[in-house]
């Protein structure tokens, strides 16, 4: 008995439509083009895991969805309070500012990773059972940390004009900063979220690392109050330049300089290519390892 | 046995009948020794200069060929490679060698649970896998009540999977699959879901898809719904195309087999 050769009826043209060849690509790249189509086309489940997630945390506390602001605000009390105490009580309302506005952007980054470094694994069911590009789990978690971010800027904005910081077109530049930090977020969590299907103790070292990170960024003090012998070890750190950015243009109201701006964009297109490169050329060993 | 044909010759317009078209398939799992490797035992296995993976040839070329419309039968004892070939035809797992070539959308219904999330709520779930699947949400909203209808879930489509009893999830699960309006349904052994009315239901919206001139690629381990629903059927025996051909004549041979080699000569023969 061999193939049949011709088809028992006319054949629909929407039956062409799809056509899928699978062949063997164990290491490299599958062909980028494809398969950015086929991310695109699925953009839509990325936009509904990341809104059922939400619906999903904190649905039966008593606070329920409050939880989105009160979380980040909690913890920039923390903080201000500590270096209040550090600091025997020197800081005033500008620095609140920059505290809070530094810590809730660490926080859209630090949630994108964590969030980002475990979607793989917990989509695990879903990978075993249907073909699509798996960059969309760690891109809606992503999504999911920004969906968070949004309500503490609202937070911001009351702490912002309480400081009398002031309020003009500068404030336009946190846009391509955030655009930034998102993309660099999106880099990294692409990068963390593959590496822990082959070593599943990275999301238990990742609080301890973020934590570090949160330290030896430019946000509980600023870029200028670094020793000078610390200052080769804060701009080696690729949040400096973003989160410098971020709040020179909030706080100090001026333009980002030049140089830190094209630092933050090639730190967070590289951290892109490398995280995108390195997860699509493993996913489709993602199957067999979960 | 089918021959395998010249891998290197692209497919002409006119050699695009068929459906499914599988060439020379390979597939090597290099399953890790532990089920969650860590750091920590890697770096001590490489001390050891150990093996990290151990290599299982799951499916060893394997060729043949579905027309469209036609419906495939997949038979074989546990562990002959029926569900990796399923999925790799659906694309979910990548050859290590060979070509699969599928013309047209898939939907599956495959052995090891389908993608559902037993946190969320059976309406999350569907909506969620169709995303997943290619499908817009035009396209899923037009679908959604044929789903819930067929699958008769009515009010537990809000509620968490988790409350879910396993018949009702094999019937969510079943829904979904023949609803999505597929070219291409890939089942594996998932008929016998449900009570006996559904399982008569699922077997009835089976042949209906027949009709319909989809193509199917069935697994079972029920000869009787091979022989009713299938026009040709493969027999895949320690990841080899063993035989293919008239189903009549393939279950013939593979319960002769079993006979011989098995204590167990019966076959299981619900629906």
């Amino acid at each position: 008995m061999s193939r049949v050769a011709t088809p028992l009826r006319p054949v629909a043209d929407d039956e062409y439509a799809e056509r899928h060849v699978y062949e063997p690509h164990r290491v490299g790249i599958p062909p980028l083009p494809k398969y950015m189509r086929e991310l695109w086309k699925r953009r839509e489940f990325a936009v509904e895991l990341s809104r059922t997630t939400l619906r999903a945390q904190h649905y039966k506390s008593a606070l329920g969805q409050l939880w989105l602001v009160v979380n980040p605000l909690m913890l920039a009390l923390v903080y201000f309070v500590l270096v209040s105490i550090l600091r025997g009580g020197t800081r005033g309302p500008v620095y609140f500012a920059h505290l809070l506005a530094g810590l809730f952007a660490f926080h859209l980054f630090s949630q994108s990773v964590n969030q980002g470094a475990k979607s793989v694994v917990k989509g695990g069911k879903l990978i075993l059972n249907t073909a699509f590009p798996r960059t969309l789990l760690p891109i809606s978690s992503v999504m999911t940390a920004f969906m968070r971010f949004l309500p503490t800027m609202a937070v911001y904005a009351v702490v912002h004009a309480a400081a009398g910081l002031p309020v003009g077109p500068h404030l336009l530049w946190a846009i391509p900063i955030l655009v930034l930090l998102v993309i660099f977020a999106l880099g990294v969590a692409t990068f963390v979220s593959a590496a822990q299907v082959y070593f599943r103790d990275i999301s238990s070292f990742l609080p301890y690392v973020m934590r570090i990170w949160l330290y030896a960024s430019p946000i509980l003090y600023y870029v200028e109050e670094v020793p000078d012998r610390y200052k080769p070890l804060i701009y080696a750190n690729p949040l400096t330049p973003l989160l410098g950015s971020w709040s020179d243009v909030l706080i100090l109201a001026r333009a980002p300089q030049p140089a830190l701006l094209l630092a933050a964009a090639a730190w967070a297109f590289g951290a892109l290519i490398v995280g995108m490169l390195f997860f699509i050329s493993r996913e489709r060993e993602f199957a067999v390892r979960l | 046995m089918l021959s395998v044909p010249a891998a290197a010759v692209r497919p002409e317009r006119a050699d695009d009948d068929f459906a499914i078209r599988v060439d020379a398939l390979s597939l090597v799992y290099r399953t890790a020794l532990e089920s969650r490797p860590t750091l920590r035992s890697s770096i001590r296995r490489f001390g050891r200069r150990e093996r990290t993976v151990r290599e299982i040839h799951a499916l060893d070329d394997v060729s043949f060929s579905v027309a469209h419309g036609k419906v495939l039968g997949v038979v074989g004892a546990n562990g002959a490679g029926k569900s990796t070939l399923m999925r790799t035809v659906a694309g979910i797992l990548p050859p290590t060698a060979g070509r699969v070539e599928v013309h047209g959308r898939v939907s599956t219904l495959l052995a090891l649970g389908v993608g559902f999330n037993r946190e969320l709520t059976g309406r999350q779930n569907v909506v969620l896998g169709g995303l997943a699947a290619g499908l817009s949400r035009e396209q899923l909203r037009a679908k959604y009540e044929a789903i819930v209808a067929f699958a008769e879930l009515g009010e537990f489509m809000d509620m968490p999977m988790r409350t879910y009893s396993s018949g009702m999830y094999g019937r969510l699960a079943f829904s979904v699959a023949v609803n999505m309006d597929p070219n291409i349904l890939l089942i594996d052994e998932a008929l016998s879901v449900g009570d006996a009315r559904f399982r008569k239901k699922s077997f009835r919206k089976m042949r209906q898809l027949c009709r319909q001139a989809k193509t199917i690629v069935l697994v079972s381990h029920s000869m009787a719904s091979i022989r009713t629903l299938c026009d040709e059927a493969i027999w895949m025996h320690e990841g080899k195309l063993r035989m293919s051909g008239d189903p009549d004549a393939v279950i013939a041979a593979y319960t002769d087999f079993l006979e011989v080699d098995e204590d167990d000569p019966e076959t299981e023969d619900d629906v």
